[in-house]
């Protein structure tokens, strides 16, 4: 059977790209300590030898639109183009192609199919900076194959926090049980609180500090019972308005299951806690 | 109301910088072209077909003519989609890094919860 050799859960900063690229001289005070902490995440993955990546993230109105809205969807492409022209124009993101690992998305679309979630699939997917952000983060020289997986955090009506958490769940079990010797990790990028297009947007912290610090135990501690209790699509307008980008990180939890992060740091910047965990689901050596 | 319509002017716009700019020079006359031209085409659809239905009504037409993102957030536009066209349009007017989203922000501070419904 394939190997699960690391679950990441992360936030996806899109200014984190052209920040690091910034001679110092000219770079803001954090950026150091920023950079310090990507390249210390990045080595959670680098050390675990993965074959090929599942990457869960969000695409933020690119291909996806409201005439056509997928809850959940799933690659199945030879090849992904990546980023967007109004990302380039405002994030400094450049182009990239990922390549895709076919047969991975077609066990998982199957399988999924037949586990309950209704999976919708493209076979032409322009990927956006919810699946690039963590390749210039934790997987620079972008070799392996991916199978990206979208969420709907974005357009209401959105799925409730409990599938996000079932849908971990489910891809954890298809992963576990898929017949490959391939090292699999899964990366997943979501959000704390959020604000975008609001009154409390682009502050000197995310909106509210108090919700990101309870979030970081609950994701540290693998709480996905009291992060459930409190966690409602309801709840989840009061931190920020773009605050259910968070069920992202619950679909990550659901796949790391009741077990604690075997790595948790964060990072207080402007606009925004960032957020960096990593699980060994195997053992730290699998 | 066709809060659907204001988001798809928003998502169209945003994605093209040639509309970008024509938006950004002539807000009226743009949203008139826009509504006349370009709101009926059927996204990822081939050409050709179109819908016949969608108009925005008078207070959504005057909102974007205005470049009113005030009136847009009370109106429920996306506001993902909203901020990432004024960002295009507007950011190049400040001086200051964030300046223009900590104005935009600042214009919304009347704002309480339950912020006005997104949803289409």
């Amino acid at each position: 059977m394939a190997k699960l050799v690391a679950i990441l859960a992360t936030t996806h900063h899109p200014f984190y790209y052209k920040t690091s690229q910034l001679p110092p001289d000219v770079a803001p005070p954090f950026a150091a300590e920023w950079v310090r902490k990507v390249e210390a995440y990045r080595a959670t993955l680098t050390r675990t030898r993965p074959d090929v990546l599942v990457m869960v993230g969000s695409d933020h109105f690119h291909q996806l639109w409201l005439d056509n809205m997928p809850q959940f969807l799933v690659g199945k492409a030879p090849f992904y183009d990546a980023n967007y022209y109004n990302e380039e124009r405002e994030f400094g993101l450049p182009r990239l192609l990922l390549k895709g690992h076919e047969e991975l998305s077609a066990y998982i679309l199957r399988e999924g199919i037949d586990k309950g979630f209704d999976l919708a699939f493209s076979n032409e997917l322009r990927v956006d900076h919810s699946i690039t952000c963590p390749i210039f983060t934790v997987r620079p020289q972008n070799d392996l194959p991916i199978v990206p997986i979208y969420t709907n955090i974005f357009a209401p009506p959105l799925p409730r926090p409990e599938r996000f958490v079932q849908l971990g769940r489910t891809i954890r079990e298809l992963i576990d049980a898929w017949p490959s010797d391939l090292r699999v990790a899964v990366i997943g990028t979501g959000h704390l609180s959020l604000e975008l297009g609001g009154p409390r947007q682009f502050g000197p912290h995310g909106p509210d500090p108090e919700f990101d610090a309870k979030a970081v135990e609950w994701i540290a501690n693998g709480d996905i019972d009291a992060c459930l209790s409190e966690v409602t699509l309801d709840s989840l307008h009061a931190p920020g308005n773009a605050t259910h980008g968070f069920m992202d990180f619950m679909l990550m939890m659901g796949i790391a299951g009741y077990q604690k992060a075997d790595y948790a740091d964060n990072l207080d910047l402007f606009h925004t806690m960032e957020a960096y965990f990593t699980w060994y689901p195997n053992g730290v050596n699998a | 109301m066709s809060r659907y319509l204001v988001d798809k002017f928003l998502f169209t716009v945003d994605r093209d910088p040639d509309l970008v700019e024509r938006y950004r020079e002539d807000p009226a006359g743009f949203v008139a072209w826009w509504e006349a031209e370009q709101a009926n085409q059927i996204l990822n659809c081939h050409s050709g077909e179109a819908s016949t239905w969608l108009a925005f009504d008078d207070v959504e037409r005057q909102a974007l003519a205005t470049h009113d993102h005030v009136a847009l957030f009370e109106l429920g536009a996306h506001p993902f989609l909203t901020l990432t066209l004024w960002i295009a349009m507007f950011e190049r007017d400040h001086d200051q890094p964030l300046a223009m989203q900590l104005d935009y922000a600042a214009k919304l501070a009347h704002v309480t919860l339950p912020y006005p419904d997104i949803s289409t």
